[in-house]
């Protein structure tokens, strides 16, 4: 029960996290754009850039936590799937969502 | 309006076809207690004040879980006719009667009965009306118990140990009353993956209550509550 609780508040606290990052991700992707967009331009911004690590690090940090949790309830509910193995895959699913992520963030950083 | 009333009934699995005099500010149950009066007496419902106080005459009327009793014909028939089955998410007894049992029964697991400290030497718990613990209480406190929410709800078709959203604005109401002592244990009963947790704040229940109470308002207070609770280590 205290786990279920837990898992409520990381999901309602990674959500006010995504809703940031989310914001920023678009009005960055908008304001990329306007002169068409190239990878060079993309890399140009990113290479070496600390601050769009650090922001795409905690977004993915935020999409890894929120996204496994909403999950779960998902394969409980459409698939009848309740036992400690939901809570591994789950867990699974998270760090995947972590290791593709960083890797991408770490592809456009280095 | 026609001079008759196409209704199908859901008899176990089966549509039941009758043809009911229609009447000006008919309600449903006056259709459904026609029918078994006049046409065929084996059918089997339930229902008890007539008012839209007691809860007991809930059915599902086109595809909508409604109380019959202040559900007028004019209302909810589509092309004079209306399909009256047994609310959903309950185990079917006959007919349009169903087992209100563990609907009941998950009141009392989501602690759903007063506890006071006070005795009948103690002078009255002072309660102010325009406080906000009462107001809370008073928002959610004139439920019928008539099982039309529990029957919107989708979570409880996906998740049968849900508590539903009857049993958890009962809750609600009970965490905001002041005089309540069973604060903490009731938390702990309405906290996780069969309670207040597994609410996807659909709305059906807000949307179908009667009483146009907000149960799903309930709940999210249930689950501030909850947090603030498990913040403290109180849980």
């Amino acid at each position: 029960m205290k786990k279920e609780v837990f898992l409520w508040m990381a999901q309602r606290a990674s959500a006010g996290v995504l809703a940031l990052c989310v914001v920023v991700h678009l009005a960055t992707i908008v304001y990329a754009v306007r002169g068409g967009l190239s990878a060079a331009e993309i890399l140009g911004r990113t290479r070496g850039n600390a601050g769009w690590l650090a922001f795409y690090t905690v977004f993915v940090l935020a999409a890894a936590v929120h996204a496994p949790i909403g999950l779960r309830p998902v394969l409980a509910e459409w698939l009848g799937w309740r036992t400690p193995s939901r809570d591994l895959f789950a867990a699974l699913f998270a760090a995947a969502l972590w290791f593709l992520g960083m890797r991408a963030v770490l592809a456009v950083f280095g | 309006m026609s001079a008759t009333l196409k209704v199908k009934i859901l008899r176990g699995s089966a549509l039941e076809s009758f043809e009911v005099p229609r009447h000006p500010s008919q309600t449903v149950l006056d259709v459904v207690t026609y029918i078994q009066r006049e046409l065929d007496p084996t059918l089997a419902y339930r229902f008890a004040c007539r008012v839209g106080m007691c809860g007991s005459c809930a059915m599902t009327v086109n595809g909508a879980p409604r109380w019959t009793c202040r559900t007028h014909v004019d209302r909810v028939a589509r092309n004079d006719s209306i399909e009256i089955g047994p609310l959903r998410n309950l185990p079917l007894i006959r007919d349009l009667v169903t087992d209100m049992r563990t609907f009941f029964d998950k009141w009392e697991r989501a602690g759903g009965h007063f506890e006071g400290a006070a005795t009948r030497h103690d002078d009255f718990a002072p309660v102010r009306p325009d406080s906000e613990d009462r107001k809370a209480a008073d928002a959610g406190i004139e439920c019928i118990g008539c099982g039309v929410c529990y029957a919107a709800c989708d979570v409880v078709s996906w998740n049968p140990d849900y508590l539903g959203p009857a049993a958890l604005n009962r809750a609600w109401t009970l965490v905001s009353d002041a005089r309540d002592v069973k604060t903490r244990e009731r938390l702990r009963a309405v906290a996780g993956d069969a309670g207040c947790h597994a609410c996807h704040t659909h709305m059906s229940c807000t949307e179908r209550c009667p009483k146009h109470l907000s149960p799903t308002a309930g709940i999210a207070g249930l689950k501030r509550a909850v947090a603030k609770a498990a913040i403290k280590g109180d849980l």
